[in-house]
Protein backbone atom coordinates (compact mmCIF):
# COMPACT_ATOMS: atom_id res chain seq x y z
CA UNK A 1 0.00 0.00 0.00
CA UNK A 2 1.52 3.15 -0.88
CA UNK A 3 2.00 6.29 1.80
CA UNK A 4 -0.63 8.65 -0.41
CA UNK A 5 -3.78 6.01 0.23
CA UNK A 6 -2.73 5.31 3.51
CA UNK A 7 -3.04 9.55 4.05
CA UNK A 8 -6.42 9.41 1.96
CA UNK A 9 -7.68 6.26 4.91
CA UNK A 10 -6.51 8.10 7.81
CA UNK A 11 -8.64 11.36 6.41
CA UNK A 12 -11.61 8.83 5.21
CA UNK A 13 -11.33 7.61 9.32
CA UNK A 14 -11.64 10.85 10.40
CA UNK A 15 -14.13 11.78 8.48
CA UNK A 16 -16.13 9.36 9.64
CA UNK A 17 -15.62 10.19 13.54
CA UNK A 18 -16.38 13.86 12.76
CA UNK A 19 -19.74 13.30 10.69
CA UNK A 20 -21.28 10.89 12.94
CA UNK A 21 -20.41 13.08 15.99
CA UNK A 22 -21.63 16.33 13.98
CA UNK A 23 -24.76 14.06 13.53
CA UNK A 24 -24.94 13.49 17.15
CA UNK A 25 -24.20 17.32 17.51
CA UNK A 26 -27.13 18.14 15.39
CA UNK A 27 -29.66 15.74 16.51
CA UNK A 28 -29.16 16.39 20.24
CA UNK A 29 -28.83 20.41 20.38
CA UNK A 30 -31.51 21.45 17.36
CA UNK A 31 -35.26 20.82 17.12
CA UNK A 32 -34.58 19.17 13.91
CA UNK A 33 -36.27 15.59 15.14
CA UNK A 34 -37.46 16.43 18.54
CA UNK A 35 -37.42 18.58 21.71
CA UNK A 36 -33.73 19.59 22.50
CA UNK A 37 -33.53 18.84 26.05
CA UNK A 38 -35.78 15.26 25.57
CA UNK A 39 -33.02 14.11 23.05
CA UNK A 40 -30.25 15.20 25.54
CA UNK A 41 -32.10 13.41 27.98
CA UNK A 42 -31.99 10.21 26.03
CA UNK A 43 -28.37 10.69 24.27
CA UNK A 44 -26.69 13.26 25.66
CA UNK A 45 -24.37 15.39 23.61
CA UNK A 46 -20.80 15.14 21.96
CA UNK A 47 -19.77 18.16 23.49
CA UNK A 48 -21.04 17.11 26.92
CA UNK A 49 -19.54 13.64 26.69
CA UNK A 50 -16.02 14.65 25.94
CA UNK A 51 -16.29 17.52 28.28
CA UNK A 52 -17.26 15.24 31.07
CA UNK A 53 -14.81 12.56 30.07
CA UNK A 54 -12.04 14.84 30.50
CA UNK A 55 -13.01 16.13 33.51
CA UNK A 56 -13.13 12.56 35.23
CA UNK A 57 -9.60 11.71 33.79
CA UNK A 58 -8.23 14.96 35.18
CA UNK A 59 -9.71 14.06 38.33
CA UNK A 60 -8.32 11.51 40.47
CA UNK A 61 -11.46 9.64 41.35
CA UNK A 62 -11.33 7.69 37.96
CA UNK A 63 -7.75 6.42 38.09
CA UNK A 64 -8.73 5.20 41.62
CA UNK A 65 -11.22 2.89 39.51
CA UNK A 66 -9.49 2.40 36.57
CA UNK A 67 -7.00 0.81 38.89
CA UNK A 68 -9.59 -1.42 40.33
CA UNK A 69 -10.17 -2.42 37.40
CA UNK A 70 -7.05 -3.35 36.31
CA UNK A 71 -6.04 -5.29 39.11
CA UNK A 72 -9.04 -7.58 39.01
CA UNK A 73 -7.87 -7.97 35.15
CA UNK A 74 -4.49 -8.38 35.88
CA UNK A 75 -5.32 -10.78 38.45
CA UNK A 76 -8.33 -12.55 36.71
CA UNK A 77 -5.43 -13.29 33.74
CA UNK A 78 -2.61 -14.17 35.58
CA UNK A 79 -4.69 -17.27 37.51
CA UNK A 80 -6.61 -18.41 34.43
CA UNK A 81 -3.59 -18.35 32.04
CA UNK A 82 -1.50 -19.94 34.64
CA UNK A 83 -4.41 -23.08 35.36
CA UNK A 84 -4.86 -23.23 31.77
CA UNK A 85 -1.43 -23.55 30.90
CA UNK A 86 -0.74 -26.16 33.93
CA UNK A 87 -4.35 -28.21 33.61
CA UNK A 88 -3.95 -27.70 29.57
CA UNK A 89 -0.10 -29.23 29.78
CA UNK A 90 -1.28 -31.91 32.28
CA UNK A 91 -4.30 -33.42 30.36
CA UNK A 92 -2.61 -33.34 27.12
CA UNK A 93 0.47 -35.31 28.42
CA UNK A 94 -2.14 -37.83 30.24
CA UNK A 95 -4.34 -39.07 28.01
CA UNK A 96 -6.33 -41.06 30.68
CA UNK A 97 -7.17 -37.54 32.54
CA UNK A 98 -8.19 -35.91 29.67
CA UNK A 99 -10.42 -39.43 28.36
CA UNK A 100 -12.06 -39.29 32.12
CA UNK A 101 -13.02 -35.27 32.26
CA UNK A 102 -13.43 -34.90 28.52
CA UNK A 103 -17.29 -34.12 29.30
CA UNK A 104 -16.84 -32.53 32.54
CA UNK A 105 -14.59 -29.59 31.19
CA UNK A 106 -16.84 -29.40 27.86
CA UNK A 107 -19.96 -28.65 29.91
CA UNK A 108 -18.10 -26.34 32.19
CA UNK A 109 -16.77 -24.51 29.54
CA UNK A 110 -20.68 -24.83 27.90
CA UNK A 111 -22.16 -22.64 31.09
CA UNK A 112 -22.48 -19.00 30.48
CA UNK A 113 -19.96 -17.40 33.23
CA UNK A 114 -22.02 -14.64 33.96
CA UNK A 115 -24.80 -17.01 35.78
CA UNK A 116 -21.78 -17.39 38.09
CA UNK A 117 -21.36 -13.79 39.19
CA UNK A 118 -24.19 -13.74 41.81
CA UNK A 119 -22.67 -16.97 43.20
CA UNK A 120 -19.13 -15.42 43.28
CA UNK A 121 -20.20 -12.50 44.97
CA UNK A 122 -21.91 -14.91 47.76
CA UNK A 123 -18.44 -16.66 48.23
CA UNK A 124 -16.30 -14.00 47.90
CA UNK A 125 -17.96 -10.91 48.91
CA UNK A 126 -18.46 -7.63 46.56
CA UNK A 127 -14.71 -6.98 47.01
CA UNK A 128 -12.33 -7.36 43.93
CA UNK A 129 -12.09 -11.22 44.30
CA UNK A 130 -15.25 -12.44 43.12
CA UNK A 131 -14.64 -10.13 39.56
CA UNK A 132 -11.38 -12.71 39.60
CA UNK A 133 -12.82 -15.36 40.00
CA UNK A 134 -15.63 -14.81 37.47
CA UNK A 135 -12.82 -13.02 34.76
CA UNK A 136 -10.88 -16.59 35.59
CA UNK A 137 -13.24 -19.02 34.58
CA UNK A 138 -13.44 -16.83 30.97
CA UNK A 139 -9.65 -17.24 31.36
CA UNK A 140 -9.13 -20.35 32.41
CA UNK A 141 -11.06 -22.54 29.57
CA UNK A 142 -9.90 -19.84 26.85
CA UNK A 143 -6.26 -20.91 27.76
CA UNK A 144 -6.97 -24.23 28.83
CA UNK A 145 -7.87 -25.61 25.52
CA UNK A 146 -5.50 -23.62 23.78
CA UNK A 147 -2.67 -25.12 25.05
CA UNK A 148 -4.07 -28.91 25.51
CA UNK A 149 -4.58 -28.73 21.37
CA UNK A 150 -0.82 -27.10 21.01
CA UNK A 151 0.62 -29.71 23.13
CA UNK A 152 -0.74 -32.44 21.71
CA UNK A 153 -0.61 -31.11 17.97
CA UNK A 154 3.40 -30.58 18.45
CA UNK A 155 5.04 -31.68 15.19
CA UNK A 156 5.67 -35.86 15.42
CA UNK A 157 9.31 -34.60 13.45
CA UNK A 158 10.31 -32.06 15.65
CA UNK A 159 9.37 -34.61 18.54
CA UNK A 160 10.76 -37.57 16.87
CA UNK A 161 14.42 -35.56 16.05
CA UNK A 162 14.41 -34.38 19.86
CA UNK A 163 14.58 -37.99 21.21
CA UNK A 164 17.15 -38.62 18.69
CA UNK A 165 19.20 -35.91 20.03
CA UNK A 166 18.85 -38.18 22.91
CA UNK A 167 17.07 -35.81 24.56
CA UNK A 168 15.31 -37.52 28.09
CA UNK A 169 11.61 -36.77 29.18
CA UNK A 170 12.51 -33.94 31.18
CA UNK A 171 14.59 -32.27 28.58
CA UNK A 172 11.46 -32.96 25.56
CA UNK A 173 9.32 -30.90 28.10
CA UNK A 174 11.43 -28.16 28.27
CA UNK A 175 12.51 -27.87 24.93
CA UNK A 176 9.71 -29.34 22.81
CA UNK A 177 6.55 -29.53 24.78
CA UNK A 178 6.40 -26.44 27.26
CA UNK A 179 7.56 -24.13 24.11
CA UNK A 180 4.75 -25.56 22.52
CA UNK A 181 2.36 -24.51 24.95
CA UNK A 182 3.34 -21.04 25.89
CA UNK A 183 3.11 -20.23 22.09
CA UNK A 184 -0.59 -21.11 21.88
CA UNK A 185 -0.62 -19.20 25.33
CA UNK A 186 0.70 -16.41 23.79
CA UNK A 187 -1.70 -16.80 20.34
CA UNK A 188 -4.74 -16.48 22.72
CA UNK A 189 -3.13 -13.37 24.93
CA UNK A 190 -5.84 -10.72 23.11
CA UNK A 191 -8.81 -12.68 23.46
CA UNK A 192 -8.20 -13.92 27.41
CA UNK A 193 -7.08 -10.51 28.54
CA UNK A 194 -10.21 -9.21 26.72
CA UNK A 195 -12.13 -11.88 28.74
CA UNK A 196 -10.29 -11.18 31.96
CA UNK A 197 -11.45 -7.36 31.49
CA UNK A 198 -14.95 -8.56 30.56
CA UNK A 199 -15.14 -10.70 33.28
CA UNK A 200 -13.90 -7.55 35.54
CA UNK A 201 -16.25 -5.00 34.10
CA UNK A 202 -19.09 -7.36 34.15
CA UNK A 203 -18.71 -8.30 37.74
CA UNK A 204 -18.41 -4.82 38.85
CA UNK A 205 -21.48 -3.35 37.17
CA UNK A 206 -23.26 -6.77 38.63
CA UNK A 207 -22.76 -5.77 42.56
CA UNK A 208 -19.68 -3.91 43.57
CA UNK A 209 -18.29 -0.58 44.97
CA UNK A 210 -15.41 0.36 42.70
CA UNK A 211 -14.10 0.05 39.33
CA UNK A 212 -15.07 1.15 36.03
CA UNK A 213 -18.15 -1.43 35.40
CA UNK A 214 -19.66 0.32 38.84
CA UNK A 215 -19.49 3.76 37.89
CA UNK A 216 -21.03 3.10 34.42
CA UNK A 217 -23.49 1.45 36.90
CA UNK A 218 -24.08 3.88 38.95
CA UNK A 219 -24.42 6.48 36.29
CA UNK A 220 -27.17 4.44 34.71
CA UNK A 221 -29.19 4.31 37.78
CA UNK A 222 -29.82 7.87 38.31
CA UNK A 223 -29.83 8.48 34.20
CA UNK A 224 -27.16 9.95 33.98
CA UNK A 225 -26.43 9.21 29.97
CA UNK A 226 -23.33 11.48 29.97
CA UNK A 227 -21.57 9.78 32.60
CA UNK A 228 -22.79 5.99 30.88
CA UNK A 229 -21.47 7.21 27.54
CA UNK A 230 -18.34 8.68 29.10
CA UNK A 231 -17.56 5.76 31.27
CA UNK A 232 -17.69 3.65 27.96
CA UNK A 233 -15.63 6.09 26.14
CA UNK A 234 -12.99 5.61 29.07
CA UNK A 235 -13.85 1.83 28.65
CA UNK A 236 -12.60 1.93 25.13
CA UNK A 237 -9.39 3.71 25.61
CA UNK A 238 -8.44 1.30 28.51
CA UNK A 239 -9.14 -1.33 25.92
CA UNK A 240 -6.93 0.07 22.96
CA UNK A 241 -4.19 0.43 25.41
CA UNK A 242 -4.15 -2.96 26.90
CA UNK A 243 -4.07 -4.01 23.46
CA UNK A 244 -1.41 -2.13 22.71
CA UNK A 245 0.52 -3.16 25.34
CA UNK A 246 -0.48 -7.23 24.37
CA UNK A 247 0.41 -6.37 20.74
CA UNK A 248 3.73 -5.28 21.74
CA UNK A 249 4.42 -8.30 24.73
CA UNK A 250 3.51 -10.45 21.67
CA UNK A 251 5.75 -9.21 19.42
CA UNK A 252 8.71 -9.25 21.95
CA UNK A 253 7.78 -12.83 22.73
CA UNK A 254 7.04 -14.83 19.47
CA UNK A 255 9.78 -13.16 17.71
CA UNK A 256 10.44 -16.77 16.14
CA UNK A 257 6.78 -16.93 14.84
CA UNK A 258 6.72 -17.31 11.18
CA UNK A 259 4.18 -14.16 9.72
CA UNK A 260 5.58 -11.78 13.07
CA UNK A 261 8.49 -10.66 10.48
CA UNK A 262 8.46 -7.39 9.52
CA UNK A 263 10.05 -6.51 6.17
CA UNK A 264 11.36 -2.78 5.55
CA UNK A 265 9.03 -0.88 3.17
CA UNK A 266 9.26 2.48 1.75
CA UNK A 267 7.09 4.80 4.37
CA UNK B 1 30.73 -54.85 -11.62
CA UNK B 2 27.59 -56.14 -9.87
CA UNK B 3 27.08 -57.84 -7.10
CA UNK B 4 23.13 -58.84 -5.98
CA UNK B 5 23.96 -60.26 -2.71
CA UNK B 6 24.08 -58.91 0.72
CA UNK B 7 27.16 -60.26 1.99
CA UNK B 8 29.32 -58.21 3.42
CA UNK B 9 31.96 -56.94 0.38
CA UNK B 10 34.15 -55.98 2.65
CA UNK B 11 36.19 -58.76 3.73
CA UNK B 12 39.22 -57.70 5.83
CA UNK B 13 36.26 -56.11 8.09
CA UNK B 14 34.44 -59.20 9.17
CA UNK B 15 36.04 -58.78 12.34
CA UNK B 16 34.65 -55.31 13.02
CA UNK B 17 30.62 -55.88 13.91
CA UNK B 18 28.90 -53.96 11.22
CA UNK B 19 27.33 -50.58 12.40
CA UNK B 20 23.88 -51.50 11.18
CA UNK B 21 22.77 -54.94 10.88
CA UNK B 22 19.17 -55.69 9.75
CA UNK B 23 18.49 -58.95 9.49
CA UNK B 24 15.09 -60.32 8.73
CA UNK B 25 12.83 -57.48 9.38
CA UNK B 26 9.07 -57.47 9.02
CA UNK B 27 7.12 -54.26 9.42
CA UNK B 28 3.65 -54.51 10.21
CA UNK B 29 1.04 -51.60 10.30
CA UNK B 30 -1.78 -51.84 12.22
CA UNK B 31 -4.57 -49.71 10.11
CA UNK B 32 -7.35 -47.55 11.97
CA UNK B 33 -10.36 -49.53 10.18
CA UNK B 34 -8.47 -53.21 11.74
CA UNK B 35 -6.67 -54.41 9.36
CA UNK B 36 -2.99 -54.89 8.30
CA UNK B 37 -0.31 -53.71 6.01
CA UNK B 38 3.22 -55.27 5.95
CA UNK B 39 4.90 -52.71 4.52
CA UNK B 40 8.29 -54.12 5.04
CA UNK B 41 9.26 -57.98 4.60
CA UNK B 42 12.44 -60.37 5.38
CA UNK B 43 14.85 -57.56 4.84
CA UNK B 44 18.50 -58.22 5.81
CA UNK B 45 20.73 -55.37 5.64
CA UNK B 46 23.92 -54.63 7.18
CA UNK B 47 26.45 -51.05 6.95
CA UNK B 48 29.85 -51.85 7.83
CA UNK B 49 31.68 -48.95 9.57
CA UNK B 50 32.99 -45.92 7.36
CA UNK B 51 30.41 -47.02 4.37
CA UNK B 52 27.87 -45.21 2.80
CA UNK B 53 25.52 -46.78 2.17
CA UNK B 54 21.84 -45.46 -0.58
CA UNK B 55 19.06 -47.37 -0.49
CA UNK B 56 16.30 -46.03 -3.48
CA UNK B 57 13.03 -47.59 -4.18
CA UNK B 58 9.41 -46.69 -5.35
CA UNK B 59 7.64 -44.08 -3.35
CA UNK B 60 5.18 -45.94 -0.68
CA UNK B 61 7.88 -48.72 -0.38
CA UNK B 62 8.93 -48.51 2.93
CA UNK B 63 12.51 -46.66 3.04
CA UNK B 64 11.95 -44.28 5.67
CA UNK B 65 9.81 -47.17 7.95
CA UNK B 66 13.14 -49.50 7.19
CA UNK B 67 15.28 -46.05 8.83
CA UNK B 68 12.80 -45.81 11.34
CA UNK B 69 13.84 -49.47 12.17
CA UNK B 70 17.30 -48.28 12.07
CA UNK B 71 16.79 -45.50 14.36
CA UNK B 72 14.44 -46.91 17.08
CA UNK B 73 11.64 -45.14 16.51
CA UNK B 74 9.93 -47.79 14.92
CA UNK B 75 9.87 -51.67 16.69
CA UNK B 76 9.80 -54.28 13.72
CA UNK B 77 7.24 -57.00 13.92
CA UNK B 78 9.89 -59.24 13.71
CA UNK B 79 13.46 -59.70 13.09
CA UNK B 80 16.57 -57.96 14.56
CA UNK B 81 18.05 -54.43 14.56
CA UNK B 82 22.27 -54.70 15.42
CA UNK B 83 23.81 -51.76 16.13
CA UNK B 84 27.62 -51.86 16.45
CA UNK B 85 27.10 -55.53 17.31
CA UNK B 86 24.62 -54.79 20.32
CA UNK B 87 21.13 -55.37 19.98
CA UNK B 88 19.33 -52.22 19.46
CA UNK B 89 16.45 -51.40 22.35
CA UNK B 90 14.70 -47.99 22.25
CA UNK B 91 16.35 -44.64 20.29
CA UNK B 92 19.31 -45.62 18.75
CA UNK B 93 21.59 -43.05 20.56
CA UNK B 94 24.32 -43.70 18.51
CA UNK B 95 22.84 -42.46 15.56
CA UNK B 96 22.25 -38.74 13.69
CA UNK B 97 19.02 -38.89 12.06
CA UNK B 98 18.24 -35.86 9.51
CA UNK B 99 14.47 -35.88 8.52
CA UNK B 100 12.88 -35.96 5.43
CA UNK B 101 10.51 -33.07 6.57
CA UNK B 102 11.52 -29.42 9.17
CA UNK B 103 12.65 -30.76 12.35
CA UNK B 104 14.14 -28.19 14.01
CA UNK B 105 13.00 -26.38 16.74
CA UNK B 106 10.33 -23.40 15.38
CA UNK B 107 11.25 -21.48 18.71
CA UNK B 108 15.02 -21.54 18.72
CA UNK B 109 17.76 -19.83 16.94
CA UNK B 110 19.97 -21.74 14.70
CA UNK B 111 22.42 -21.25 17.21
CA UNK B 112 20.09 -22.81 20.10
CA UNK B 113 19.01 -25.53 17.88
CA UNK B 114 22.70 -26.43 17.43
CA UNK B 115 24.18 -26.02 20.88
CA UNK B 116 20.76 -27.91 21.92
CA UNK B 117 22.18 -31.28 20.70
CA UNK B 118 24.36 -31.01 23.17
CA UNK B 119 22.60 -30.85 26.43
CA UNK B 120 21.58 -34.30 26.16
CA UNK B 121 25.60 -35.27 26.97
CA UNK B 122 25.93 -33.08 29.69
CA UNK B 123 27.99 -30.28 27.93
CA UNK B 124 27.65 -26.92 29.93
CA UNK B 125 26.08 -24.41 28.16
CA UNK B 126 28.76 -22.04 27.20
CA UNK B 127 30.62 -24.53 25.62
CA UNK B 128 27.98 -26.24 23.64
CA UNK B 129 27.33 -22.78 22.12
CA UNK B 130 30.71 -22.24 21.31
CA UNK B 131 30.82 -25.50 20.03
CA UNK B 132 28.03 -24.87 17.94
CA UNK B 133 28.96 -21.80 16.68
CA UNK B 134 31.88 -23.33 15.23
CA UNK B 135 29.59 -26.07 13.49
CA UNK B 136 27.49 -23.51 11.75
CA UNK B 137 30.42 -21.93 10.35
CA UNK B 138 31.56 -25.21 9.43
CA UNK B 139 28.09 -25.82 7.13
CA UNK B 140 28.93 -22.48 5.78
CA UNK B 141 25.92 -20.41 8.18
CA UNK B 142 28.26 -18.31 10.33
CA UNK B 143 26.23 -15.14 9.48
CA UNK B 144 23.09 -16.80 10.48
CA UNK B 145 23.41 -18.09 14.06
CA UNK B 146 21.03 -15.64 15.44
CA UNK B 147 17.73 -16.36 12.58
CA UNK B 148 14.72 -18.29 13.93
CA UNK B 149 13.93 -21.44 11.40
CA UNK B 150 11.16 -19.65 9.13
CA UNK B 151 13.79 -16.79 8.30
CA UNK B 152 16.13 -18.90 6.75
CA UNK B 153 16.09 -21.11 3.58
CA UNK B 154 15.15 -24.48 2.76
CA UNK B 155 18.99 -25.51 2.36
CA UNK B 156 19.85 -23.11 4.95
CA UNK B 157 17.97 -24.99 7.83
CA UNK B 158 18.90 -28.57 6.02
CA UNK B 159 22.60 -27.21 7.03
CA UNK B 160 21.28 -26.07 10.50
CA UNK B 161 19.93 -29.71 10.35
CA UNK B 162 22.93 -31.22 9.42
CA UNK B 163 25.35 -29.10 11.84
CA UNK B 164 22.80 -30.04 14.51
CA UNK B 165 23.20 -34.19 13.68
CA UNK B 166 26.91 -34.16 13.19
CA UNK B 167 27.87 -32.24 16.38
CA UNK B 168 26.79 -34.49 18.75
CA UNK B 169 29.19 -36.91 16.46
CA UNK B 170 27.49 -39.80 16.02
CA UNK B 171 28.65 -43.23 14.75
CA UNK B 172 26.42 -43.56 12.19
CA UNK B 173 24.09 -41.39 10.30
CA UNK B 174 20.46 -41.56 9.11
CA UNK B 175 19.35 -39.30 6.44
CA UNK B 176 15.90 -39.61 4.81
CA UNK B 177 15.34 -37.73 1.54
CA UNK B 178 17.66 -35.09 3.69
CA UNK B 179 18.05 -33.15 0.11
CA UNK B 180 14.44 -34.41 -1.09
CA UNK B 181 12.54 -30.26 -1.59
CA UNK B 182 15.84 -28.76 -2.55
CA UNK B 183 16.52 -27.25 -6.02
CA UNK B 184 19.02 -29.38 -8.02
CA UNK B 185 21.88 -26.84 -7.51
CA UNK B 186 21.56 -26.62 -4.30
CA UNK B 187 20.64 -30.35 -3.89
CA UNK B 188 25.06 -30.99 -5.66
CA UNK B 189 25.44 -27.86 -2.91
CA UNK B 190 24.38 -30.10 -0.04
CA UNK B 191 25.54 -33.38 -1.58
CA UNK B 192 29.45 -31.97 -1.94
CA UNK B 193 29.12 -30.27 1.70
CA UNK B 194 28.01 -33.94 2.88
CA UNK B 195 30.68 -35.64 1.04
CA UNK B 196 33.90 -33.12 2.62
CA UNK B 197 32.34 -33.80 6.31
CA UNK B 198 31.80 -36.93 5.72
CA UNK B 199 35.17 -37.66 4.10
CA UNK B 200 36.76 -36.17 7.58
CA UNK B 201 35.62 -39.13 10.25
CA UNK B 202 33.77 -41.47 7.63
CA UNK B 203 30.64 -42.34 9.69
CA UNK B 204 28.52 -45.32 8.46
CA UNK B 205 25.50 -43.49 6.57
CA UNK B 206 22.38 -45.51 5.73
CA UNK B 207 21.08 -42.64 3.20
CA UNK B 208 17.58 -42.79 1.63
CA UNK B 209 16.86 -41.33 -1.60
CA UNK B 210 14.31 -41.48 -4.37
CA UNK B 211 16.76 -40.27 -6.41
CA UNK B 212 19.26 -42.83 -8.51
CA UNK B 213 21.80 -40.26 -9.77
CA UNK B 214 22.06 -38.52 -6.17
CA UNK B 215 22.48 -42.29 -4.42
CA UNK B 216 25.16 -43.39 -6.88
CA UNK B 217 27.24 -39.83 -6.62
CA UNK B 218 27.25 -39.94 -3.21
CA UNK B 219 27.31 -44.02 -1.81
CA UNK B 220 30.04 -46.71 -1.97
CA UNK B 221 26.84 -49.25 -2.45
CA UNK B 222 23.28 -48.62 -3.47
CA UNK B 223 20.65 -51.18 -2.56
CA UNK B 224 16.98 -51.46 -4.52
CA UNK B 225 14.01 -51.60 -2.14
CA UNK B 226 10.81 -53.53 -4.43
CA UNK B 227 7.73 -51.70 -4.49
CA UNK B 228 5.23 -52.68 -1.74
CA UNK B 229 3.67 -54.07 0.01
CA UNK B 230 6.19 -56.64 1.77
CA UNK B 231 8.77 -54.80 0.67
CA UNK B 232 11.93 -56.41 0.13
CA UNK B 233 15.81 -55.87 -1.12
CA UNK B 234 15.92 -56.54 -4.85
CA UNK B 235 19.48 -55.51 -5.89
CA UNK B 236 22.50 -54.65 -4.20
CA UNK B 237 25.45 -52.97 -6.18
CA UNK B 238 28.20 -51.42 -5.12
CA UNK B 239 29.84 -48.34 -7.03
CA UNK B 240 32.74 -48.21 -8.88
CA UNK B 241 33.66 -44.70 -8.70
CA UNK B 242 36.81 -43.04 -6.74
CA UNK B 243 36.90 -40.59 -4.29
CA UNK B 244 36.96 -37.76 -3.17
CA UNK B 245 34.04 -36.98 -5.88
CA UNK B 246 32.51 -34.06 -7.16
CA UNK B 247 28.69 -35.00 -7.47
CA UNK B 248 28.39 -32.35 -10.04
CA UNK B 249 30.98 -33.91 -12.33
CA UNK B 250 31.03 -37.52 -11.82
CA UNK B 251 27.34 -37.85 -13.38
CA UNK B 252 29.84 -37.10 -16.67
CA UNK B 253 31.66 -40.30 -15.99
CA UNK B 254 31.27 -43.54 -18.17
CA UNK B 255 31.45 -45.48 -15.25
CA UNK B 256 28.38 -43.93 -13.68
CA UNK B 257 26.51 -43.97 -16.96
CA UNK B 258 27.11 -48.12 -16.80
CA UNK B 259 26.31 -48.28 -12.88
CA UNK B 260 23.63 -46.35 -13.68
CA UNK B 261 21.92 -48.10 -16.57
CA UNK B 262 22.57 -51.57 -14.42
CA UNK B 263 20.82 -50.31 -11.17
CA UNK B 264 17.68 -48.48 -13.16
CA UNK B 265 16.90 -52.00 -15.09
CA UNK B 266 16.24 -53.51 -11.87
CA UNK B 267 14.37 -50.01 -10.27
CA UNK B 268 12.44 -49.39 -13.30
CA UNK B 269 10.64 -52.70 -12.69
CA UNK B 270 10.04 -51.69 -9.34
CA UNK B 271 8.63 -47.94 -10.12
CA UNK B 272 6.18 -49.08 -12.58
CA UNK B 273 5.07 -52.28 -9.90
CA UNK B 274 4.01 -49.46 -7.67
CA UNK B 275 2.79 -47.37 -10.58
CA UNK B 276 0.45 -50.23 -11.32
CA UNK B 277 -0.54 -50.79 -7.80
CA UNK B 278 -1.66 -47.29 -6.99
CA UNK B 279 -3.76 -46.68 -10.08
CA UNK B 280 -5.28 -49.82 -8.86
CA UNK B 281 -5.79 -48.67 -5.47
CA UNK B 282 -7.40 -45.41 -7.25
CA UNK B 283 -9.90 -47.34 -9.03
CA UNK B 284 -11.25 -49.69 -6.80
N1 LIG C 1 1.86 -45.43 10.59
C1 LIG C 1 1.50 -46.13 9.49
N2 LIG C 1 0.34 -46.81 9.46
C2 LIG C 1 -0.02 -47.52 8.37
N3 LIG C 1 0.69 -47.57 7.25
C3 LIG C 1 1.86 -46.90 7.20
C4 LIG C 1 2.32 -46.15 8.32
N4 LIG C 1 3.52 -45.59 8.00
C5 LIG C 1 3.77 -45.98 6.73
N5 LIG C 1 2.79 -46.77 6.26
C6 LIG C 1 2.76 -47.41 4.93
O1 LIG C 1 3.95 -48.13 4.76
C7 LIG C 1 4.44 -47.96 3.45
C8 LIG C 1 5.85 -47.47 3.48
O2 LIG C 1 5.89 -46.12 3.93
P1 LIG C 1 7.23 -45.27 3.95
O3 LIG C 1 6.93 -43.96 4.55
O4 LIG C 1 8.30 -46.07 4.59
O5 LIG C 1 7.53 -45.12 2.40
P2 LIG C 1 8.78 -44.47 1.69
O6 LIG C 1 9.44 -45.55 0.94
O7 LIG C 1 9.59 -43.71 2.66
O8 LIG C 1 8.10 -43.51 0.65
P3 LIG C 1 8.56 -42.03 0.16
O9 LIG C 1 9.68 -42.22 -0.81
O10 LIG C 1 7.36 -41.51 -0.53
O11 LIG C 1 8.96 -41.25 1.37
C9 LIG C 1 3.49 -47.02 2.74
O12 LIG C 1 2.65 -47.79 1.89
C10 LIG C 1 2.70 -46.38 3.82
O13 LIG C 1 1.39 -46.15 3.39
MG1 LIG D 1 9.86 -41.60 3.08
Amino acid sequence: MTSHSRLKITLLQVLVAIGFLLAWHIATTTSLFADPRKMQFFFSTPTNVLARTWKQLSGAEIWYHLGITLTETILAFVFGATGGVLCGFLFARRELLAAVFDPYIKAANALPRVVLAPIFALWFGLGIWSKVALGFTLVFFIVFFNVYQGVREVSQTVLANARMLGMNERQLMRHVYWPAAMTWMFSSLHTSVGFALVGAVVGEYLGSSAGLGYKIHEAESVFDVTGVFSGMLILTIFVIVLDTIVTMIENRLLVWRPGQSTTTANG
Amino acid sequence: MQAVSAAPETAGEAARPPAISLAGIDITFALKDGGRYQAVKGVDLSVAPGEFVAVVGPTGCGKSTLLNAAAGLLQPSAGKVGILGEGLAGINLKAGYLFQLDALMPWKTALQNVAVALEPQGVPAREAEERARAWLARVGLRAFTDRYPHMLSGGQKKRVALAQVLIRDPKILLMDEPFGPLDAQTRQIMGNLLLDLWAQDRKAVMFVTHDLEEAISLSDRVVVMSAGPAAGIVGDYRVPLSRPRDIADIRLDRDFHEIHRQIWQTLKVEVQKAYAAGEGRDMA
